[in-house]
Formats: structure tokens, sequence, C-alpha cells
């Protein structure tokens, strides 16, 4: 009797157990397939909010500089060449400087000064970037105005060619402005996630060739570069996605003009300076031609950040065979 | 004699060469990489020591008391601060829940599954996605569907758009890190999974866990591009969260280019604070991290 009533709670019990499991499960399950549906349902809701630019600029769009909100004409080639230049300034300064940094961190510095040292980098990424915007505006724009806009207009502008890269007047504010902020907020990133791959090279190997008299320059250039070759591309591909997607470091020194000009001394813009500014008082079909650029700005970072990632499994892939 | 020596003579002078000159391309690197590392360190201590020297004018219990003013009066920024606290707590409170039930998922059940690799790598993404594209999300899901009205709530929403992939992928790491065989342990006992989960994994991976919040807060709290076109901004206090709402990085963004050099000063004790803030976060997710690795 006593028996059967607690073989009945025990059944009962564990159909109660596995029905809690199931459920569990499917919440679970549910959450995932939320947190999915409401990404893609933002994602094509701007490009439906884009719809009335894409229809009456078409191709235009994207292949003139023409903008003018007041007559309803939208060529977007300037904030688009705007957010490709400046962060292609921000790369060609970062990416040296961020593999000294991550050299210097794994194999240059004393021990004791690895982790300060890294600690310190990475308050460097956690600071907001509206002060970098802040700084970059109170601090480095007056040095550009007074000592580098002048260098760069007597030393580089009479050169044939580039020479009308550096041409312009001494603002302070621009693309090269907007670049060099840039360049300051994405080293960190690039540096810290050098520093992680580098930190995944197995100690052997880069033993092995200290103990066959190598330079720490030659294990780096030799072992550690080749072994994570596609981790460090793809962690410059993260900076680079973040360089494409800043708004408030940029906002504040890139001079918000939206006008295509040859010079990087002269006030531009980019996609996402642009939306901070102007989505605001924006109506109707500007309104529409900022959530299409909007939509441009996700795609592409989108695929940059794809490939960084694939890049960056790369490395784990092998890491988990070795 | 002199014809044996003169080759040997010849590859020692050629090694000593090639000695010095792997010398100096590693003397070079190594003071380059030197060199750089000085230069973050030399920035960082710029930004800082600018915000110091600029902001302590402006630091006073007015700041935490007053309203944010009209130009060229007297004010602080209590609305603001006020308004990034409830948007902040509110982004974690909605952010949290759905991110740990996902990073669940993906650990425990999702494992090496399809779909779950397709899920980190969505998740991936978006913890990278810019700032200002996610405020657009928001706007066109959130303010459009309302009518074009700012909110407060939509602010928060915005925000738990970040929150949500930095929880997501810290569970996910911190569960997978718990040991397989304290999953064996307590199912051998006959507890149930959900149980399991709940009361002896995310209890051992409590710490991680908590790390990616505190990381998840110091990094909504500086965010300005995302409550631009959400929350939008309130010059006067405002507990509704269905109205506009100011917030500290707005606040900053606004006074910080305007002309008033009460503004600009406002702008730079804000700054300082919102800035301490964020590092406190970080350093004290660091802390505990760290607490937790050495503890295993």
């Amino acid at each position: 009797m006593s028996i059967d009533t607690a073989r009945a709670a025990h059944v009962a019990r564990g159909l109660r157990d596995t029905r809690n499991d199931r459920l569990f499960r499917r919440v679970l399950a549910a959450t995932v397939v939320c947190v999915l549906l409401a990404l893609s349902g933002a994602v094509l809701s701007m490009l439906w909010g884009g719809r009335d630019a894409l229809a009456s600029q078409s191709l235009d769009f994207f292949l003139t500089a023409d903008w003018n909100p007041v007559e309803d004409r939208y060529g977007a080639l300037a904030p688009i060449a705007g957010t490709l230049v400046t962060a292609t300034i921000a790369m060609l300064l970062a990416v040296p400087v961020s593999f000294g940094i991550a050299f210097f961190l794994t194999e240059v510095a004393p021990r004791w000064l690895r982790g300060p040292f890294g600690t310190a980098i990475e308050l460097l990424a956690a600071i907001p970037s509206i002060i970098y915007g802040m700084w970059g505006l109170f601090v480095l724009v007056p040095v550009m105005t007074e000592h580098v806009t002048p260098w760069l207009n007597d030393h580089l502008g009479g050169i044939p060619g580039i020479g009308m890269l550096f041409r312009g007047p001494p603002l302070g504010i621009g693309l090269l402005t907007a670049g060099l902020v840039l360049a300051v907020m994405v080293v960190p990133f690039i540096s810290s996630v050098m520093r992680e791959v580098f930190l995944a090279v197995p100690a052997l190997l880069k033993e092995s060739a200290y103990a066959l008299g190598a330079t720490r320059w030659e294990v780096v250039r030799d072992v550690v570069l080749p072994y994570t070759r596609h981790a460090v591309i793809g962690g410059i591909f993260l900076g680079l996605g973040r360089a494409l997607g800043e708004t408030m470091a940029v906002a504040f020194v890139v001079g918000n003009s939206v006008r295509l000009t040859p010079s990087l001394l002269e006030p531009g813009t980019t996609i996402a300076a642009l939306i901070a500014n102007d989505f605001g008082e924006a109506t109707e079909t500007y309104r529409s031609a900022l959530l299409l650029l909007g939509f441009v700005l996700f795609v592409v970072t989108f695929v940059v950040l794809a490939i960084a990632r694939l890049l960056l499994l790369r490395l784990s892939r092998r890491e988990g065979t070795a | 004699m002199s014809a044996a020596s003169t080759p040997s003579m010849h590859m020692a002078g050629g090694t000593d060469r090639l000695y010095a000159r792997r010398r100096i391309t590693n003397a070079v690197a190594t003071s380059f990489a030197v060199a750089t590392a000085l230069a973050g360190l030399f920035f960082l201590g710029w930004i800082l020591w600018t915000l110091v020297s600029r902001a302590v004018a402006g630091l006073d219990w007015q700041l935490f008391t007053g309203m944010t003013p009209p130009p060229m009066q007297e004010g602080g920024l209590l609305n603001a601060f006020f308004g990034s606290a409830v948007m902040c707590a509110l982004a974690i409170a909605i952010g949290t829940p759905l991110g740990m039930a996902a990073g669940t998922w993906l650990s425990e059940y999702g494992h090496a599954r399809k779909a779950a690799m397709v899920v980190r790598f969505v998740n991936d993404i978006l913890l990278s996605a810019p700032s200002i594209v996610l405020g657009l999300f928001v706007y066109s899901l959130v303010v459009m569907g309302s009518g074009g009205r700012f909110s407060a709530l939509a602010g928060a929403i915005a925000l738990a758009f970040i929150v949500l992939p930095v929880v997501v992928r810290t569970t996910d790491e911190m569960l997978r890190l718990v040991p397989v065989q304290m999953r064996e342990a307590a199912l051998s006992l006959g507890v149930p999974q959900w149980k399991v989960t709940v009361q002896v994994l995310y209890r051992s991976a409590a710490g991680g866990i908590v790390t990616g919040i505190l990381l998840a807060l110091a990094r909504i709290s500086g965010e300005t591009a995302p409550l631009l076109f959400t929350a939008f901004g309130n010059q006067y206090w405002n507990a509704n969260l269905l109205e506009p709402m100011a917030s500290v990085p707005v606040v900053i963004y606004q006074y910080a280019g305007s002309p008033y050099e009460s503004w600009q000063q406002l702008a730079w004790a804000g700054a300082f604070v919102l800035t301490s803030f964020v590092l406190l976060c970080s350093l004290a997710a660091r802390a505990i991290f760290l607490r937790k690795r050495i503890s295993q």
C-alpha cells in the first residue's frame, strides 16, 4: 500500500520534472528566436523606412554627391566617401601602433609590467566615445589649427598629385582630424585583440625559436605572425567595423558639411555623423534618406564584422585541434 | 696559409655583419614597440588630464542638485543623472534575463549544433555593431510604431540591444567553463535539468555573469548615439517612462557643442563624473573576474 503510493508519487514527480524540463528548454529556445526576430525585424524596418528615398533617387543615391534636402535631392556619395576616408586614415595609423603595443605587451615588456599596462590600454578602450569627441574638439582641434595644418600645407601641399589632399584652410576640423581621433579610439581595440591572439601561440614554438638564437623581433615575425595571421587580420577588421560606425567622436570634429572634397583638411561628414546631426530635425523623404543611409552603414559593418569573426574563428579552431 | 685564411676571415666578417644587422633590426623593432606603448599611455594620460583639469571648476554640489539650466544660468545635471540611471537600470532589467536565457540555451542545449553556431556568430556581430544603427532600429520599431513619440522606454530598449549580446556571450562562455562533472553529478542524483541549470550552474558561473553585466553597464552608461532619437532629451525633470527623458551623454553632447561657457563647463563636469563611473565599473568587473579565476 505505502509502497504503491510512494511509487505513484515517484512516477508523478518524474512526469512533472520531464514537463518542466521541456518547458524550460522551450522558453530558452523561444528567447533566442525572439531576439533573432527582433533583430531582423529592425533591419527590415529600416529598409522599409528608407523605401521612399530609394524609390525617388534609385541608384543616384549611391552615385551622386548632390545632397540637397531643401530640393529633395539626395546623393549620398559625400557621406559614404567621408566614412571610407576617415576609416582609412584611422586604420593606416592605428594598425602599426596596435601591433607595436601588442608586441610590447607580449614579448618586450618585463613580466611585472604586462598586467598593469594591459589594464591601462583596456581602460583607454572603456572611455565613452563622447569623451574622445570632446577631447578632439577642445584639445586636438587647436593643435591641428596652429601646428599640423600649416605644416602640412607648407610641406606636403606643394607635391603634385597627393598635394591636393593636404591643401586647405587651417580650420582644425575636418576629415583628417576625425581620422586621428578614430585612430586613438580603435588602437586599444585592435591591440587587445592582437595581444590575445599572440598569447594563443604555443610557448613551445616560441621557445624553440629563442633556443635557436632568434631575436625577439624574429620570433614575432617568423613564428607569432605566421601562426596568428588570420586572427590578426580579423582583429584589424574588428577595428575597421568600429571606425566605420563610430558616431559621437566623429560628429564633434568632422565639420559636418555634406560636400565632396579632395582635401583631407576641409570639413566633411560621415554616414554616422550625418545621421546623428540631422535625424532629429529631418522629416519625410529626408528622414527616409537617412534611414536608408543607416541601412547601408549596417550592411557594410555587418560584412566587415562577419569577415573579422570568420578570420578569428580560424585561429580558435586551430587551437582546438592542436 | 694566406690563401686558406681569406675565405674563413671573409665568412667571419659576413656572420659578424649578419649578427649586427639582426641585432640592429631587433633594436629598431623593440624600440618601435616601446615607443607605441608609451604613445598609448601618453594619450590615456592626456585625455584623463584634459578631463580632470577642465572639469575641476564645475564640480560642486549644485551639479547633483540642480536641473539642466537655460544658457548663461547656474544649474546642475540632476535630471540627466536621474534619466541615465533609470534608462540604464531598465536596459539591464530587460537585457539581462533575455541574454541569460539565450546564453543558457547556447551553452546547455545548442552546444556545437549548426543553429548555435549561427546564433553565436550573429551575436558576436551584434556585439560590435555601430550603436547609432541600434538607435535607428529602435526608432523604426518603437518610436515610429507609437506615432513618432520619443520616450525613455524607447531609449532603454535601445540600450538593452547593447546589453543583450554582452550578457549572451558571457553567460555562454561562463557556463561552458563549468566542469561537465558538476552537471553529471547533479543529474545522476536525479535532479531535473532545469534545476541543475538554475541551482548548480548559475551559482558556479555567477561571478562571470556579474562581470558581464558590469561591463555592459559600463558600456551603456556612456552611449550617446542610440539615445538621440529614442529618449531624445528633456530640459526638465521627468519621471514618466513614456515621455522624452534627459540623459548625461546626450546633455554633454548638446552642451559641449554649444557656444555658452556655462554649458561647456557643465558638459566637462558631467563628462568627468560619467568617465569616473565607467572606469570604476570596468575595474570592478576585472577585479571580480580575476578573483574568480584565482579561486578556481
